[in-house]
Formats: structure tokens, C-alpha cells, sequence
């Protein structure tokens, strides 16, 4: 596939639904700007309702925005209907064509581009052999499995050789072990063919294997765009350090910086040491986030804490301690190896000031 | 906050494809012209007196009629009286088979039951009962020995159509019943409540709203209903017999017109209720699929006497749809028995041209019926599947000619066609051709054919249209290649529900049949009215021998070629 990739961008895109029950307007998506760099695998991450779908669906033609302008590389898409844009979508139910079997299902987008027979013949064998699925061709899509249908949508998507490839939830309905093959598969063969990707869900775990990066989503405005590194370790706000993986919130005032070690006086009376932020000053109010493997429990040395959970969940093991009057969550990874705190005991919390992040 | 530039956006994506837009266009026009037009005429007639002037003269007088006041009444008592009876035995039969242990006879007749009026004409019932029941019935006469019998009138009407119509109550309240979640009546059950208590306080609340439903379209039904009142009311006029003889007796076109106005808008109003209000609640209180199968009742104080009331209903109704083909074989009806004679046939074929009212019957509704049926799949695609300005109007007018009766469509069509469009002599070509009985069958037929085709498209998957939409297909492709294929079941036995509806049709058609065309529901209609029944039997058996062959064929080929339901099934 030698075709030039293209990015996507989006320029204050808005697209704006009426709520059925009141009957009254709301932005579904408000004055989203997005650059998604050619060949790369971009994820839209957030919460159901966030217009992550509303974006790709705009993004594909299904929905018309209504503000702002879609650009397929440097080609304005509003005014294209779905059929005629370069982008081809995996759809989260497969949405295969039940009356045909696995090779029409693939060739039905070469078909429609008057590919001549042979040609359709070598290119659909191809794709098959790359999504895994040679012997199959002749079976119809009901005597599949979920993981196989998901590749033959992907087939049929990849086959016509579109400028972007868009998914929307397409593991949702699998089962916990086929998504985890089914996404590495997914991300092998983005990079073999090295297609711009756009893949909407709501399973972190799945951005973060997958993604170059990350669009976290939040009410229809992009609440933070980034690496899966940049977002799990410093996130913008509450929201997306909430949303990607577990964290701890604690609040207090803000004491100062020294020696690259800034201090926060919580809100509980104990003074926590943690990584500074630029623009804080002392006295201000602020947020620390403690992702719980990042603290671990110990005798003494730390911040003093008493157990109120302790639940052993085979790789890890599960507390709950109070601090102050703040209740932290963390999990000490291996636990077989280390000294397991009992519910009642009092000890120390010990972290590494470097990995609490400031909001 | 602006919607305009969206919304400016997808009609712009819409006119990129021209098919799709002359699909529409075409659509519109055919609705508003068959459908709208003649019932905007019936308004216009009805409310311009002589002059150009507005006035309601024309009501005041038919008001003043006697005729048609006793007619409104009638039509009123007997559209109640129906209503509650069918929805009554329907209720019956549906909670029998749906909560009783049925033995395979009662259920093989069920299933008889259930078929019957979908492929009889619609005044078989009117002509078996007459033959049972009348002066010279078989069981009135010669089994009990009354003379005087009559069957003519209220009670006529109201047993006749009461069987007709309850088996469509009885498939309506069935679905509903089978949705109702079993662990509520078990949960009432545990609590020590009596079966009876548990049918009072859970069942029927439940039920309440689709029993409503029930009662409305079998009163729409009844008082639309032309064919029974006409051959068995005797002097008893109902509304759509009276605006009949209006036009043809008195040749009051006018009058007829304000007439089949008032009809109209009973029927709207009871539409609209059935409609938006009721039809909603359902869906309210009756919401998914029971989770798991019912425990069937199988205490015998319940079910005995349940199973043998309609059992005996059931038989009773195919005995008198059997009477009619047999009837059709006896040489004197009411008089001589034996020996059995095909004498009637012979006469249908030979003296009174029965090759061509077939021919005719037949070409009509072979012509009607794929036309019908592709039209409701279109509109059906469009209303589900599509987005777009008009298509709230198309989806409202298409269900609109479900609530006209047959005979006010038939006198709009007189005032709106005769002297062209708008009486300007524009497609005057039409009135008295064949087109326009097609046209009639396809808009008589349009309503049920739609049901059944939006039902059949909402099971299906939206994303599956859209994933061959994104694969480079354009609307024409996405219908032909994946929508019909998806729904080819539904499409065959919209195609044949369409060719019997046609063929057993006679309320429009026969304010409209010019001596050019001879049709078999008319013929049946005209030797009922002067008494010849074995003639009308003999057309009647005829008739059923189609309707039923049809029915029969259209099972084969869904057997064979039918692949959506295996599809759907495996899934």
C-alpha cells in the first residue's frame, strides 16, 4: 500500500442534539480542535455521552457538525457523504452483511470501486492472510466466532485501503481474553500497513495498549490530548486523573519548592513531599494525586496511617488506610514477599515524592 | 445555539444522491395525490355550497336526513358492540394459548382460526350466516324447525363481524400477553394470591392499555366495514352503506361527500387515540421480552371450561367459513340437498362470465400487489433507516390510509378524479381505467404492507446499512444489495398479503369498477343482493381456492428462498 497517509483535522467542530426528554438543544460535541498526525493510532478515550462516537461519526460522515470544518489531509469533508469519503469504519456490533459470506463481505467495498475480478481476488486473499483468516473465505459470517467476525470487519475495512481507519468500540463485544489478543492484533497490523487510526472506546486498558495517543474526552469538549505517559502521569484535571486508572485525591495548601522537592501541607495536618508544579505559589490551594502502587506501606519512616482494609487479590494486595481523615487506596504489588498489614494496625505510608503529581 | 449549518450540511450530503431524491419526490407526489388530494376534495365538496362561498349547508342536510342520522347510530352501536365482543372472545383465545396446556386439537384450530380472515373475502361470514341461520338456513329450517327466522339487521351485523374481526384482537393481545414477564404473576402467586386475583390485580392492569388498543381497531374495522352491512343489514344502514346508496341511489354526490367527511373524522379520532395515545402506553407498560418461559396452568377448573368455550367459538367460526364452499355444491340452497351438483360452477364459467371477472380480479391485483409491495419496503427503508425533511409526512400519510374506510377513499376518488385533478380535466384519463383500481388496491393495501416492512427493518441492526454506506454504496446500492436481502421475508409476505387484500377488496372498488371491468368480489356482492347465494358461493369458493393458494405458495418459496429467517435465527 503505497498510498500517501493522510491526517485528520478537526477546526471547531460542534454538533449540537436535542435532549428527547426535554426537549431542549445541548452540545454533544462544543468547539473541538484536533490535529491526528498521518499514521498514527489515535484514541478517543471518556465516559459514555462524552461525543467521543458523535466525533468519529462526524469524522466518517454519518453525522453532519454544526460548526467548524473536517479536513482529510489538506481536503475540506463536510459536504461528503459517507460513501464518497476515504475512510472506512469498524463498526462496535461488526455490522457484516449477513446474506454474504466472509470473502463477498471483503470484496463488497472493491465491488462497489469496479476493481476488476482478478484483482479483487488477489487483494481480498491478501487481507485475509494478514487478519489470519485464509480457509475461511467461503463460510458464511454466522459460522464464525466474535474474534473472527471482528476480522473480517477489519478485512473488509482495510481492503479498500482507505486514507483512515476508524473503529468505534470494536472489542466491546468480546470476551475479556479475546479483547486482550484481539487488540495487539489490532495495533500489529496498523503499523504493518501503517494507516492513520481513530479508535473510540471507553476501556482505558485498550488506549493505553493501543494508542499513540490519547484524546480524553469529558461532556464534549477535549479534557486532555497526549501520550498514555503523559496522561496517566500528569493529568490536566481531577477528571482525567480520575478517569485513567485509580487515584488518590488529597487536598491542602501549597508550602513551596526546595531543591526540586515541593511540599504541600494537607488538609489532615500531615506535610506531604511531592513533585512541584510550575506557576504554584505558597498558599495556594492544590490537589495531590497518589496512584495507589505508587505508595506502599511500611513499620516507620513515612506518614503515619492506620489499616481499615486489607484484602489480598492474588497479584496484588488491597489497602485502605486513613490518613488524617482521608481514606487512601493503595495496592502493594507481589505481596508474597512483604509484611501484610492487618485491619487495626498503624503504620507508615511511604512514596516517592517524585511520582505524586500536583493539580 | 445553531443548527442550521448541520442540518444545511445533511441536506446537501441528501442531494448528492439524485436517486434517493427523485425516490422522495416521487413518493410525495403519489401520497398527496392518492391519499391526501381526493380526501381534501371530500372537505372542499363538502363545505362549498353552490356558489365558491364557504358554508356548511351541505351538513345541515344531511343532518336533517333521517336516513343518516339513524345511520350514525347505528353504525356507533354496532362499532361498541363489536369492539367489546371481539376484544372479549380475542382476550379468551390469547390467554388460552398463552397460559393454558392446550391439547394439539384446539391448537391446530386456533391456528385455523387465526388464518381464516386473512384469506377469506370479507363477506363470507355475512353469506353462511344467512345460509345457517336464515329463512331457509340449514339449522334454523331444517334442523329446528323456525320459519321466521331473521338474521337481517343489528344482530346480523354484530355476530358477523364479531367473528371476522376477533382474531385479529386475538393475535394483538397474544403478542402482548407473551410479554408480560411470568416472575410478576409468580411473585403475586407467592403472596397467596388466587389465580383469579392474580389475572385482576396483575394481568389485566397490565393489559388494560392493549385491550383499549384492541377495542379501537376493531371499532375502526367495524365501522368501515361496507361488505357485511350491505349483504346481511337488510334495512339496518350503517354509515358506509348509506353513503353508498347516497351516490348510487340518489345520486347525491355532495350530500355523499359530507357523509364520508363525518365517517372520516370518527375514524381520525379514533385512529389518533389508538395511535398516540394508547399505542405508547403499551409500549410503556409492556417493555421487552419475558425472561423465561411460563408455567403453564393446569388446574382443571380453569382450564376446561376455558378450552371448551373456544374450542366450540373456534369450531363455530369454521364451520361457517366451510359452509360456504359447501353451500356452493348443493343444487337448491335451503331447499334440496342432494345430490351434491357442480352446477354452479358450470354457470359461474359459462353464463355469467367468470373467466373474466377471475381474469380481471386477478391481472389487477397480480399488477397491484408487487407495486404495493415495494412501495411499503421504500417508504419503510426511508422511515427508519433515513433522515430527512418530509419524511414525518410520509411516515403519517402512509399510516393516514389505514384509518379511512374503503368507502370514503372510493367517493374521494369520484369527486377528486372524474373531472380530472381539481376538476381542471388534468389526468381525467385516469377515471374508470384500470390504473385507478390498481392505484386503490396499492393505497388500500400501503398501511399493512408498511407495518409489517418498519417492524422488519427496526430488528435490523442500523450499523449494517451504514458499514455498506461507508464502503462506497449509495442509497440504491445499500436498499437493493443489503436492505431488501435483510427483509426478503417480510417483502414476500407483504407481496402476498397485498394480493389477497386486493383481490377480496370491495368497499373503494366498487364506487369505482366501471362495466369494462368485472370483479369477483363484485359479482359476489351482486348475486348476494338478489338472493342467488349458491352463485355467490360458487364465486366465494373460487375466491378462497386463490387467496388460499397464494397463502400457500408464499409459505413454499419463504421455506426455500427465505434466508433472512435462518439468518436471524442463528444468530
Amino acid at each position: 500500500m503505497e498510498k500517501q497517509k493522510k491526517g485528520v483535522r478537526l477546526e471547531h467542530i460542534s454538533k449540537i442534539y436535542q435532549d428527547p426528554k426535554t426537549g431542549k438543544d445541548f452540545y454533544a460535541v462544543h468547539d473541538t480542535t484536533l490535529e491526528i498526525e498521518p499514521g498514527s493510532f489515535v484514541t478517543l478515550l471518556g465516559p459514555s455521552g462524552c461525543g467521543k462516537t458523535t466525533t468519529l461519526r462526524m469524522i466518517a460522515g454519518f453525522e453532519s457538525p454544526d460548526e467548524g470544518e473536517i479536513y482529510l489531509g489538506e481536503e475540506p469533508i463536510n459536504e461528503l457523504t459517507p460513501n464518497k469519503r476515504d475512510t472506512a469504519m469498524v463498526f462496535q456490533s461488526y455490522a457484516l452483511l449477513p446474506h454474504y459470506n466472509v470473502f463477498d463481505n471483503v470484496a463488497y467495498g472493491l465491488k462497489l470501486r469496479k476493481v476488476p475480478k482478478d484483482e479483487i481476488k488477489q487483494r481480498v486473499m491478501h487481507i485475509l492472510d494478514l487478519v489470519e483468516l485464509t480457509g475461511m473465505e467461503a463460510r458464511m459470517t454466522n459460522q464464525l466466532s466474535g474474534g473472527q467476525q471482528q476480522r473480517v470487519a477489519l478485512a473488509r475495512a482495510l481492503v479498500i485501503e482507505p486514507s483512515v481507519l476508524l473503529f468505534d468500540e470494536p472489542l466491546s463485544n468480546l470476551d475479556a481474553k479475546l479483547r486482550v489478543s484481539m487488540r495487539t492484533e489490532i495495533r500489529r497490523i496498523q503499523q504493518e500497513v501503517g494507516i492513520t487510526a481513530i479508535y473510540v472506546t471507553h476501556d482505558q486498558s485498550e488506549a493505553m495498549a493501543l494508542s499513540d495517543q490519547i484524546i480524553i474526552m469529558n461532556k464534549g469538549v477535549v479534557a486532555q490530548m497526549g501520550t498514555p505517559q503523559e496522561i496517566y502521569y500528569h493529568p490536566v484535571d481531577r477528571f482525567v486523573a480520575d478517569f485513567i486508572g485509580e487515584a488518590n485525591f488529597l487536598e491542602g495548601n501549597y508550602l513551596g519548592e526546595q531543591d526540586g522537592v515541593a511540599s504541600v501541607k494537607m488538609d489532615s495536618g500531615e506535610v506531604f513531599r511531592v513533585a512541584p508544579r510550575q506557576g504554584m505559589h505558597a498558599g495556594d490551594r492544590c490537589t495531590a494525586v497518589l496512584r495507589p502502587e505508587a505508595a506502599m506501606l511500611s513499620d516507620e519512616g513515612g506518614i503515619p496511617c492506620k489499616v481499615e482494609l486489607s484484602c489480598f487479590m492474588g497479584s496484588y494486595q488491597n489497602y485502605h488506610v486513613r490518613v488524617g481523615n482521608t481514606l487512601v487506596k493503595l495496592e502493594e504489588h507481589n505481596p508474597q514477599n512483604k509484611r501484610i498489614y492487618r485491619v487495626g494496625e498503624t503504620c507508615s505510608l511511604v512514596f516517592d515524592p517524585m511520582s505524586v503529581h500536583l493539580l | 445555539m445553531a443548527t442550521a449549518k448541520g442540518k444545511a450540511l445533511d441536506r446537501k450530503k441528501l442531494m448528492a444522491d439524485p436517486i434517493m431524491i427523485t425516490t422522495i419526490v416521487l413518493l410525495i407526489t403519489f401520497l398527496t395525490l392518492f391519499i391526501l388530494y381526493p380526501l381534501a376534495m371530500l372537505l372542499v365538496d363538502s363545505f362549498v355550497g353552490e356558489g365558491s362561498a364557504l358554508t356548511l349547508d351541505n351538513f345541515k342536510r344531511i343532518f336533517k336526513l333521517p336516513t343518516f342520522n339513524t345511520a350514525i347510530s347505528n353504525t356507533m352501536k354496532i362499532g361498541f358492540t363489536v369492539g367489546i365482543f371481539s376484544t372479549l372472545i380475542g382476550l379468551l383465545f390469547a390467554y388460552v394459548e398463552v397460559y393454558l396446556k392446550m391439547n394439539r386439537v384446539t391448537g391446530g384450530l386456533f391456528r385455523v382460526v387465526s388464518l381464516l380472515p386473512v384469506v377469506s373475502p370479507p363477506f363470507v361470514l355475512s353469506l353462511s350466516m344467512i345460509m345457517l341461520f336464515g329463512k331457509a338456513g340449514i339449522i334454523t329450517r331444517h334442523l329446528l324447525g323456525i320459519y321466521d327466522n331473521s338474521v337481517y339487521g343489528f344482530w346480523g351485523i354484530v355476530i358477523v363481524q364479531t367473528l371476522t374481526f376477533f382474531p385479529v384482537c386475538y393475535m394483538m393481545l397474544k403478542g402482548l400477553l407473551k410479554n408480560i414477564d411470568p416472575s410478576l404473576e409468580e411473585a403475586a402467586r407467592d403472596m397467596g394470591a388466587s389465580r383469579w386475583r392474580v389475572f385482576m390485580n396483575v394481568t389485566l392492569p397490565l393489559l388494560l392499555p392493549g385491550l383499549g388498543n384492541a377495542f379501537l381497531v376493531t371499532f375502526i374495522e367495524s365501522i368501515a366495514d361496507f361488505a357485511n352491512p350491505m349483504i346481511i343489514g337488510g334495512s339496518y344502514d350503517t354509515l358506509a352503506t348509506t353513503i353508498y346508496l347516497q351516490i348510487t341511489g340518489a345520486y347525491d354526490k355532495a350530500g355523499a361527500a359530507s357523509m364520508a367527511v363525518v365517517l372520516l373524522a370518527i375514524t381520525l379520532l379514533m385512529f389518533a387515540v389508538q395511535k398516540y395515545y394508547l399505542e405508547a402506553k403499551t409500549a410503556a407498560t409492556l417493555t421487552g421480552k419475558a425472561s423465561r418461559a411460563r408455567m403453564l396452568i393446569e388446574d382443571k377448573s380453569v382450564k376446561i371450561p376455558l378450552t371448551i368455550f373456544c374450542t366450540v367459538v373456534a369450531a363455530f367460526v369454521i364451520l361457517m367459513y366451510a359452509c360456504v364452499p359447501v353451500g356452493a355444491f348443493f343444487p337448491t340452497w335451503g331447499r334440496k340437498f342432494f345430490p351434491l351438483t357442480t352446477k354452479w360452477f358450470n354457470l359461474v364459467f359459462t353464463r355469467y362470465k367468470g373467466f373474466k371477472a377471475f381474469g380481471d380480479s386477478f391481472m389487477l391485483s397480480l399488477i397491484a400487489a408487487p407495486i404495493t409491495a415495494l412501495l411499503s419496503m421504500i417508504i419503510s427503508y426511508l422511515v427508519v433507516k433515513r433522515n430527512f425533511r418530509g419524511k414525518g409526512f410520509i411516515e403519517a400519510v402512509s399510516m393516514l390510509a389505514m384509518a379511512v374506510p374503503g368507502t370514503v377513499l372510493g367517493v374521494g376518488y369520484i369527486r377528486g378524479f372524474s373531472g380530472g385533478v381539481f376538476h381542471t380535466g388534468f389526468l381525467q384519463g385516469l377515471y374508470g381505467t384500470g390504473l385507478i383500481l390498481i392505484i386503490v388496491f396499492v393505497v388500500r393495501s400501503l398501511p399493512t404492507g408498511t407495518r409489517s416492512g418498519i417492524s422488519a427493518l427496526r430488528q435490523i441492526d442500523k450499523s449494517i446499512e451504514e458499514s455498506a454506506y461507508d464502503m462506497g454504496a449509495d442509497s440504491f446500492r445499500v436498499f437493493t444489495t443489503v436492505t431488501l436481502p435483510l427483509i426478503k421475508d417480510s417483502f414476500l409476505s407483504g407481496l402476498v398479503t397485498a394480493f389477497v387484500r386486493s383481490i377480496t377488496a370491495i368497499s373503494a372498488i366498487i364506487l369505482l369498477v366501471t362495466p369494462e371491468f368485472l370483479l369477483i368480489t363484485v359479482q359476489i356482492n351482486e348475486f348476494a343482493e338478489k338472493g342467488e347465494y349458491s352463485l355467490a358461493c360458487a364465486f366465494a369458493t373460487l375466491l378462497i381456492l386463490i387467496t388460499y393458494g397464494a397463502v400457500l405458495l408464499m409459505n413454499l418459496v419463504m421455506k426455500y428462498f427465505g434466508t433472512s429467517r435462518k439468518i436471524k435465527e442463528d444468530r
